[in-house]
């Protein structure tokens, strides 16, 4: 099976070992991994504050990056819920204000090849079990768009359970958003940290060594607060466990 | 909408008060998580939860489908009933109808029971400029006014009060108002309640005049249908001669029926009951039962041009049951009075600057005091996507466009202050439109990876006010892919 | 132009025509779950009791000394009356008998102890009883002034198991109060204490073969 990898602006930039640390998994699945080098970012910090036009080219150099697979993989469940539940209408947006229907063809067409890394995983290749090996206590914090977005319930958690040495401890209202919301956090910083704020006292709460996320925005937010403070907990993308194992730790 | 609120700060300048503020913090903190769970167990217990929201949204659609319609039929209805139904374009309108309609009756006084389209449009203001004592019978809004203070949640205005500040209040104001708290009372909320029936008593027995809104009008009956919990509702719409009910036109449904659904998924979604203790539903007036006069006050105010709004009218399906604010976790720090309107919370953010319009410098900063993080969408019993909405009017205060106002089309400029973000948005667009430009910028930012500030300045104090930037890496994923293929060409693994 | 032509003219231009007629989705259940009349009546006295209602079962041979009892516990010295009340039910009842009439002030209603009603009908799901001004249940008034009301109820003949059900058999040129145990709030802190301005202390009569 071959799949574009979709690593999204944030994680090439940033957090690069993400994006290895999914292509190193995806391979040791039996899967090819292709790196369209024509995707930079989904649109979504343009489309959130409002700038829906500004967002528009970006979205025609997604969805034509990423012509012609059958999966698109992605690890992040915002940026995947954004080509999602948003390229459909940013295109019927840019149809009614009269530029055509071109663009609202090309996000029909995506949207349902773009898959989260986690939905991925356990819908497309039907593993919970990925053969990982992480000797840690890790807490998982469920992203808000991956959680509400795109409905991803008891995947991710299910695929950490299934880890190795990992022992999972439940992380008090995990439900609840981080605080970070894209341009939220410096829109409204007070409001965004003191979320953040209560987010990582419930990940220390838990005496985990590992705050896990699936989205690296979030985590660079929820990291951020944690190394301010000093404390003994750091974040860490899922993929990252995923991909770890005895002989290959971590990335 | 009125003047009360206008000259509100920012939301994120009223928000930062607001966060500091560890007594507020903590009594919305126990209030929300309280509710909270209660909803989620009682909405658990019906198997059919998701068919009667979308049943619930579907009656809401098709009614402001044909709110003309609808709003004649139940005009028609009241009045056979023996009612008398006014239309108010907007607040000063309606606040001059019942002025006028409470001076004819002789009475210098009202009873009310607690109506978001009062408080909305001011009326408490405009009949005190006229000489009329307009007195709030629920209790949550009974410590508002008492308090001097403002409402700060749809379902229970005090909630930014906890037992011993409304004990306070209790005790110091009472007596001013009325009969005054007992000798030594306590912060019980049974006691504190005692107080409130004991004060509000002599008021609901003496009065003449009650004005009250509603939850639903239904246009094939012209009922009204009051849900509450205190009786203070049933005392203000049985005792007194008169009766005027102030009502938005989004609050009809067409049939009796139709309450069926609503009848299920309000309680449960606002005090998060099975059934609130009481519902009245009055038709008119009854003979020897209630009212003898009964006015019907059908107010606009903004709703029409939220109307207009092919994305933003889906807001006033609103049945101001209140569960997005309970869930909503920047309402839980922010607190209502940073929203700047009788309607806080998460549809506050959609629904007050459509009815407001998005001049204000709070109306252009409510639709991003939120983080479209979804809990409100998720919770709502008439499925509004607030995330949805809140986005479009970003949109309409960073771009303008066509809006409706007082019912005309205009089209409306960009706010002001949006300059340097807008550029920012449209630098960072082109960067990433050209994957060669964000390569080499890529690179560049890999260079200064040892530079890494503690704080930024400008707008990224933002960020660093309160946490680390993240550490940069050695190079982008995009370098290690083209490395890592380079290599394998190298080795001829691949072609 | 009046506000009336005004709204309605905004209304018009702010759609888009044409306008048909929607179906509305109505697959929500009638009721929630299958249970016998008298697995009805349980479910409906275990729901008034959860929302502090004080429950009491008897049949028509027991019902004027359970209400007898029940006012003298109170220790009521009167009792408002519906026209249409049966005269058996309060036949060994102490209290004066005060009837419904149109003319009595609030005052007055105020210094009445108790009041006995029946009852259009009864909701089991949600533990509530409705009452739509007939002769067994008077003004709407009667049973809100006074701090005590005993309402009761005919079973199984008048319980429906949900709203669904209840509504179709109530007309709504009637007068209706729906009421789910006694008053309460939830304003101090989001957090339910029962009793504010409505009646304190409900007690409802399940009236039927034991």
């Amino acid at each position: 099976m071959r799949v574009a990898l979709f690593v999204t602006c944030v994680n090439d930039a940033l957090y690069p070992r993400t994006g290895i640390a999914v292509v190193r998994l995806l391979e040791r699945l039996g899967v090819t991994v292709d790196f369209p080098d024509a995707q930079s970012c989904c649109g979504q910090p343009q489309y959130n504050t409002g700038y829906r036009r500004e967002a528009e080219p970006l979205v025609r150099r997604t969805a034509e990056a990423f012509a012609g697979y059958e999966y698109v993989v992605t690890p992040s469940g915002s940026c995947a819920a954004m080509v999602r539940s948003h390229y459909p209408r940013i295109g019927r947006a840019a149809e009614s204000e009269g530029r055509g229907p071109a663009l609202a063809a090309l996000a029909e067409d995506l949207a349902p090849r773009v898959y989260e890394l986690t939905e991925f995983l356990v819908d497309v290749l039907g593993v919970t079990d990925v053969g990982a090996y992480f000797p840690h206590t890790v807490t998982y914090h469920p992203s808000c768009h991956g959680l509400r977005g795109l409905g991803l319930g008891d995947r991710p958690r299910r695929l950490l359970a299934a880890v190795r040495g990992l022992e999972l401890r439940e992380l008090p209202g995990a439900e609840e958003c981080c605080g970070f919301g894209g341009t939220f956090a410096v829109k409204n910083p007070d409001v965004s940290a003191a979320m953040g704020t209560d987010k990582t006292a419930h990940a220390l709460s838990t005496g985990a060594e590992v705050l896990c996320g699936a989205d690296n925005s979030c985590l660079a937010h929820l990291d951020g607060i944690l190394r301010r403070q000093g404390a003994p907990l750091r974040a860490l993308h899922l993929a990252e466990i995923l991909a770890a194992t005895e002989e290959e730790p971590l990335v | 909408m009125t003047g009360t609120y206008l000259g509100m700060p920012a939301f994120p300048d009223a928000a930062r008060e607001a966060v500091r503020d560890e007594v507020l913090r903590a009594n919305l903190r126990h209030a929300t998580h309280t509710i909270r769970d209660k909803r989620a167990r009682a909405v658990a217990e019906l198997e059919d939860w998701d068919r009667l929201r979308a049943a619930g949204k579907a009656v809401k659609d098709h009614t402001l489908a044909h709110l003309d319609r609808y709003l004649l039929q139940l005009e028609a209805a009241v009045t056979a009933a023996g009612g008398t139904v006014h239309w108010a374009a907007d607040a000063d309108e309606a606040n001059r109808i019942v002025t006028e309609l409470v001076r004819a009756t002789g009475e210098r006084e009202v009873v009310k029971v607690k109506s978001m389209a009062t408080q909305e449009i001011g009326l408490n203001e405009a009949l005190e400029a006229a000489g009329i004592a307009a007195y709030e019978t629920d209790l949550a809004e009974l410590i508002v006014q008492l308090g001097h203070d403002r409402p700060s949640h749809i379902l229970v205005p005090a909630i930014h009060r906890n037992r011993g500040e409304i004990r306070d209040i209790f005790a110091a104001e009472m007596g001013d108002w009325g009969r005054p708290a007992p000798e030594g009372l306590g912060d019980d909320p049974r006691e504190l309640a005692e107080a409130a029936r004991l004060h509000l008593r002599e008021k609901f027995l003496r009065a003449k005049v009650a004005v009250s809104g509603a939850n639903f009008m239904v246009a094939e009956t012209g009922t009204l249908v009051v849900f509450e919990s205190e009786g203070n509702g049933r005392m203000c719409l049985t005792l007194p001669e008169t009766l005027i009910s102030v009502v938005g036109i989004e609050k009809v449904i067409p049939t009796f029926r139709d309450l069926e659904i609503f009848l299920q998924t309000l309680p449960r979604s606002s005090t998060a009951e099975r059934m609130n203790p009481y519902t009245t539903m009055w038709t008119g007036t009854a003979d020897g039962d209630g009212p003898s006069v009964f006015h019907l006050v059908l107010l606009d105010n903004g709703r029409t041009d939220t109307l207009a709004d092919e994305v933003g009218r889906q807001a006033l399906r609103c049945i101001r049951c209140s569960a997005c604010l309970n869930v909503c976790p920047v309402y839980e720090r922010a607190g209502g009075h940073a929203y700047g309107s009788v309607y806080p919370g998460p549809i506050g953010a959609i629904l007050s600057p459509q009815l407001r319009g998005t001049g204000s410098e709070i109306d252009a900063t409510l639709p991003y005091a939120s983080t479209l993080c979804g809990a409100c969408y998720e919770v709502c019993p008439v499925a509004i996507d607030i995330p949805e909405v809140l986005v479009h009017l970003r949109e309409r205060v960073v771009q303008g466009g066509p809006v409706t106002r007082e019912g005309i089309r205009v089209r409306i400029r960009p706010a002001d202050g949006h300059t340097a973000e807008r550029a920012a948005m449209r630098a960072a667009r082109l960067l990433l439109d050209r994957p060669d430009a964000l390569r080499a910028g890529e690179r560049l930012l890999a260079r200064a990876r040892r530079l890494r500030p503690r704080r930024l300045p400008g707008p990224g104090r933002a960020w660093t006010d309160s946490r680390e930037l993240p550490e940069l890496p050695e190079r982008s994923f995009r370098d290690w892919w083209a490395a890592r293929e380079k290599a394998a060409r190298e080795k001829g693994a691949r072609p | 132009m009046s506000a009336k032509e005004q709204i309605l003219a905004r209304i018009r231009r702010a759609l888009p025509e044409p306008r048909p007629d929607a179906d509305i989705p109505r697959d929500y259940l009638q009721a929630h779950g299958a249970r016998t009349p008298a697995e009805t009546v349980d479910l409906l006295a275990a729901n008034l009791a959860e929302y502090r209602a004080k429950v009491h079962r008897v049949d028509e041979d027991g019902i004027a000394v359970l209400l007898a009892r029940l006012l003298a516990e109170r220790g009521a010295s009167s009792v408002l009356v519906p026209p249409g009340l049966p005269p058996h039910w309060l036949a060994a009842a102490d209290p004066t008998r005060i009837h419904d009439r149109e003319a009595s002030t609030p005052y007055e209603l105020d210094a009445v102890d108790s009041v006995v009603t029946g009852c259009a009908l009864a909701i089991a799901e949600t533990g509530t009883i409705v009452l739509d001004g007939g002769p067994e249940q008077g003004r709407r008034r009667i049973t809100l002034v006074p701090d005590h009301h005993i309402c009761v109820v005919r079973v199984p003949a008048q319980v429906v198991d949900s709203v669904p059900q209840a509504l179709p058999l109530l007309d709504p040129t009637r007068p209706l109060t729906w009421i789910s145990g006694p008053s309460a709030t939830s304003d101090i802190e989001l957090d339910r204490v029962e009793g504010v301005h409505g009646p304190r202390t409900l007690e409802v009569i399940l009236l039927g073969a034991q």
